[in-house]
């Protein structure tokens, strides 16, 4: 699978017309990493957004006094990276492959000139990252519902 | 056999406890010469003397007729006097009751059996007859969900389930250290990593709140509610229709259920306090 497959297939990019997969291309490039490498880390600066082709990614935390947490994993057609929507953001979490992980890299700075530049493009992205939003929302809510904790 | 009406309690022994974490154990049952039987998703109400009955599903498998075997977790004063039991101690027990897992329906089909927390307990008979007759099946795929790494139940069987690839492994915890190499997150999400097909029947226990979540999710992935199987829970005294302690809606849990498909329950399902 060449980049072009893997980003017409990815999710994030689903119902794009064939010029708008092509100006979003010299945005990306395709990246690996071994299991355990970090892809990137909390307090970095966020410039990138990835898409997950296969593989998995954990997003950690440092909580003082408890360590590193595990929060949430992410896998094949999962966006990982949210940080990067708004200009000089920084990444809130650590992101480690737990897998071999492939994966699209798409630079933000770029990704955020076109979507401005062509507001159909803007537009349909915006829509695929609000429902990622949702998504991931709906299951941060039952995750904090705890309900599996004893009724004692 | 059972002589003794469906109200009496049998005395049976501990013979085995396997403590599962903290809060849950594994006690297998046992008289001397008595051959049990039931079928997946069935429950026995278990009597700890002297403090009181409750409903207990069987976690065991039904193709070993010389226990039976129940997971309980302690979280009140009967479930702790049953945790508490030592081995050579004596229970009573009445049972088999409640509707099943409706096996049949899935013959030749692919399923997907989605457990939250002690949700897999009445579900692993289900997977001991899937693999026992493995070709009789599509697809199985097993979508587990606990707290955190420690709170997954039958941890060693269900890691051999995995290697062994005749079921689809799935599994997740709401919270985890790093360096955990499993999914984080909730159960729901693993929907999205197992194929879906068109044939799919699916089997959910687990919290309600769990369940609701799970039905939303497959229903977005095209399961009918007429293939979606539910276990639920209401609290219980006779177990076998009398009392109406169990009631949800027009049902009782007890004898109309536990086992219910989705589509029966679709009416109340999500209303509050039903
Ligand atoms: C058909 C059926 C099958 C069941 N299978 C199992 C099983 O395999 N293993 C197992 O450990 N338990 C199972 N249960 C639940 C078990 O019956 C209850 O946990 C038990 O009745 C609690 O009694 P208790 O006296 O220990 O606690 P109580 O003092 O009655 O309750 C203690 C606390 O637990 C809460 N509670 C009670 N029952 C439930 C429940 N069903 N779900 C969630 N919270 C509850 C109460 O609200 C209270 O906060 C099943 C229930 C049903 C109806
Ligand atoms: S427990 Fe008595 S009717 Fe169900």
């Amino acid at each position: 699978m060449n980049e072009r497959e893997a980003l017409e297939r990815h999710p994030f990019a689903a119902g794009l017309s064939d010029p708008q997969i092509s100006a979003l291309l010299p945005c990306a490039r395709r990246v690996r990493y071994r299991a355990g490498a970090v892809i990137f880390r909390e307090g970095a600066a966020a410039t990138s957004l990835y898409l997950i082709i296969t593989g998995g990614v954990a997003l950690e935390q440092h909580v003082p006094g408890k360590g590193d947490l595990a929060l949430e994993s992410l896998g094949p057609g999962d966006l990982l990276g949210l940080s990067w929507i708004f200009p000089g953001g920084h990444w809130l979490l650590t992101a480690r492959a737990t897998t071999d992980t492939d994966a699209l890299e798409l630079n933000a700075r770029d990704v955020l000139q076109r979507m401005d530049l062509d507001p159909a493009l803007g537009f349909a992205l915006s829509k695929h990252l609000v429902a990622q939003l949702c998504q991931r929302l709906e299951r941060v809510r039952l995750q904090r519902l705890d309900v599996y904790r004893a009724p004692k | 056999m059972n002589t003794a009406g469906p109200m009496t309690p049998r005395p049976v022994v501990v013979r085995n406890i396997h403590i599962e974490s903290d809060d849950v154990v594994t006690l297998d049952l046992a008289t001397e010469s008595e051959a049990w039987s039931f079928q997946p998703g069935q429950f026995n109400m278990l009597y700890a003397f002297g403090v009181g009955e409750v409903p207990v599903s069987m976690s065991g498998d039904p193709s070993q007729t010389d226990r039976l075997v129940h997971t309980i977790r302690s979280v009140g004063a009967v479930t702790e006097a049953l945790c508490r039991t030592p081995l050579g101690g004596v229970v009573g027990l009445r049972g088999p009751f409640g509707t099943p897992w409706p096996m049949d329906t899935v013959r030749g089909r692919d399923l997907v059996v989605v457990a939250g927390g002690l949700g897999l307990a009445p579900l692993r008979p289900v997977l001991y007859d899937v693999l026992r007759y493995r070709s009789d099946y599509g697809r199985i795929s097993l979508l587990a969900g606990a707290r955190t790494p420690e709170d997954l139940l039958f941890k060693r069987e269900v890691e051999r389930w995995k290697q062994q690839a005749a079921i689809d492994v799935h599994l997740s915890v709401d919270r985890a250290p790093a360096g955990w190499n499993g999914q984080v997150g909730v159960v729901t999400s693993l929907l999205s990593s197992i194929d879906i097909s068109a044939q799919t029947v699916a089997f959910v226990c687990g919290p309600e709140v769990m369940m609701r979540f799970t039905v939303r999710e497959l229903q977005r992935r095209r399961v009918p509610a007429e293939r979606i199987y539910l276990s639920m829970e209401r609290n219980m005294k006779c177990a076998v229709g009398f009392c109406g302690h169990c009631q949800l809606g027009p049902s009782f849990v007890c004898k109309d259920g536990p086992i219910f498909r989705y589509e029966q329950l679709k009416s109340l399902f999500w209303l509050p306090e039903i």
